[in-house]
């Protein structure tokens, strides 16, 4: 049998799986960020016509889903396999969302690295073989994951200088065992970091740390450069947590800024839509890869793009019981190439 | 014009406390929740060793309106219950005093709750 494993932490696709459709559906918000043209659906109502913001959540993940499919020209009933997840407990959106879909299911929490997570098992089935079609669909809301998190919105609560803003979003990729580019060629999952770090409005520090151990390990693994990568972009670290990531490499000697930029930072514009340190949630990567990233791969922008979608893996009890935030990131290496 | 320096004052006073509460937010860790508690227990203890009452009677509503104030109310009126009622008082005093405060925030809470529906923030 091949091996599959370079390094330490590295799986190389030796199959590649194509990325055959992609779309994603935000919210106002997000639709009137610098990256609105890169939305396939940009809802002015964000409960998306629903009675409640969990269900609206739902509405954005089948929608996303099917507008994926229909731009990789297929149907549901040829997917072997959904990956999918959110932010809520029990990660309701995902599961209500592929009710009645006949699609088998994989449910995922992976807080707001769900998208590379979900992305990486589904090529990871693809390449070995265990079907032709697979899907990756994650999602956040801001009105839900204010419920989940922090408090509802009725509270009216202040936001702290270091928060992040959750983005009202959701993305589906579907993937095909042949077909054209672009691929997935190689995937990193990371492992937990945790520098005790206890404020959960200050994420894109707490993440900051695992983004580094897990973009430099595939560095590592795959004995590449960070040149090597057109764009190395993280999932939502924020303004302050991509100046940390920055930091630490530059420790190392390296100088990562000339490719390196991170979801949150683009999706709002960070001083005219007061978002503070920028946006978060797992809808945030989701819709900037399905929109900026693979658009922009299919016009030529890049051909070489390390997606490194970062999550913090805490909840509230945990913190309220004095835990700190254990963050995790999954790199995943996308090439128009095989 | 004693009415308007009246407003100035308690303009102030509200005002300094918030102010307290914005600084607390933007460079401690400490949750809205823990601020809140902080405040009506900071409120209590000023009340019981009648460091508040001088700053109730500069301020006005701007020192009894804020959270510390709630907190000043509950310490008066367990001092008046004890001294009717004995050791019992310092289990009432602080629900009798706190009873209109809770009534309205329930009440007003519902009727806004009936008329208005949430939005996001943006």
């Amino acid at each position: 049998m091949e091996n599959k494993k370079t390094g330490a932490q590295t799986f190389v696709l030796c199959n590649p799986p194509s990325i055959s459709g992609h779309a994603n559906v935000v919210g106002e918000k997000e639709g009137q960020g610098p990256l609105k043209n890169s939305f396939d659906v940009i809802s002015i109502d964000d409960t998306f016509g629903e009675r409640s913001w969990e269900k609206a959540e739902v509405e954005m993940q089948k929608q996303a889903l099917t507008m994926a499919l229909t731009k990789a020209k297929q149907t549901p009933s040829i997917l072997d396999f959904l990956f999918a997840g959110d932010l809520l407990n029990q990660c309701i959106s995902a599961g209500y969302a592929a009710r009645n879909t006949g699609i088998p299911f994989f449910g995922l929490y992976g807080a707001c690295s769900t998208m590379g997570e979900s992305l990486s098992l589904a090529a990871l089935l693809l390449d070995g073989g265990f079907g032709e079609w697979g899907a990756a669909v994650t999602s956040s809301h801001f009105c839900s994951a204010e419920r989940q998190y922090r408090a509802p919105l009725e509270y009216g609560g202040q936001r702290t200088p270091t928060s992040q803003w959750t983005a009202t979003a959701a993305g589906a990729v579907v993937l095909a065992k042949n077909g054209e580019g672009p691929y997935v060629t190689h995937v990193t999952p990371g492992c937990i970091r945790d520098k005790g770090i206890k404020d959960a409005n200050n994420m894109g520090a707490a993440m900051a740390w695992a983004a580094y151990d897990t973009i430099s390990q595939h560095l590592k693994d795959t004995n590449r450069s960070t040149s090597y990568y057109d764009l190395i972009i993280t999932g939502d670290l924020g303004k302050l947590g991509m100046e940390i990531v920055i930091d630490l490499f530059a420790e190392d000697g390296i100088d990562i800024t000339p490719n390196y930029t991170d979801c949150g930072v683009l999706l709002f514009d960070l001083k005219e839509q007061d978002v503070h340190c920028g946006a978060s949630g797992c809808g945030c990567s989701a819709s900037v890869l399905t929109g900026y990233l693979l658009n922009g791969m299919r016009a030529g922008q890049w051909n070489n793009i390390l997606f490194c979608t970062t999550g913090a893996l805490h909840s509230p009890t945990a913190l309220g019981q004095g835990e700190s935030i254990p963050g995790i990131c999954h790199a995943v290496a996308i090439s128009t190439c095989k | 014009m004693e009415m308007f320096w009246q407003f100035v004052r308690t303009f102030l006073c509200g005002g300094i406390l918030c102010l307290i509460g914005q600084i607390l937010i933007d460079k401690t860790n400490l949750t809205p929740a823990k601020i809140l508690t902080l405040y009506v227990v900071s409120g209590v203890v000023l009340g019981a060793v009648g460091i508040y009452e001088p700053i109730v009677k500069w301020g006005g509503s701007g020192a009894t309106v804020p959270l510390t104030g709630f907190g000043y109310a509950l310490a008066q009126e367990v001092k008046i219950a004890v001294a009717s009622d004995g050791f019992l008082g310092a289990m009432t005093g602080g629900i009798t005093a706190a009873a209109g405060g809770i009534t309205a925030a329930i009440f007003f809470g519902w009727l806004t709750a009936l008329i208005f529906s949430p939005r996001d923030k943006g």
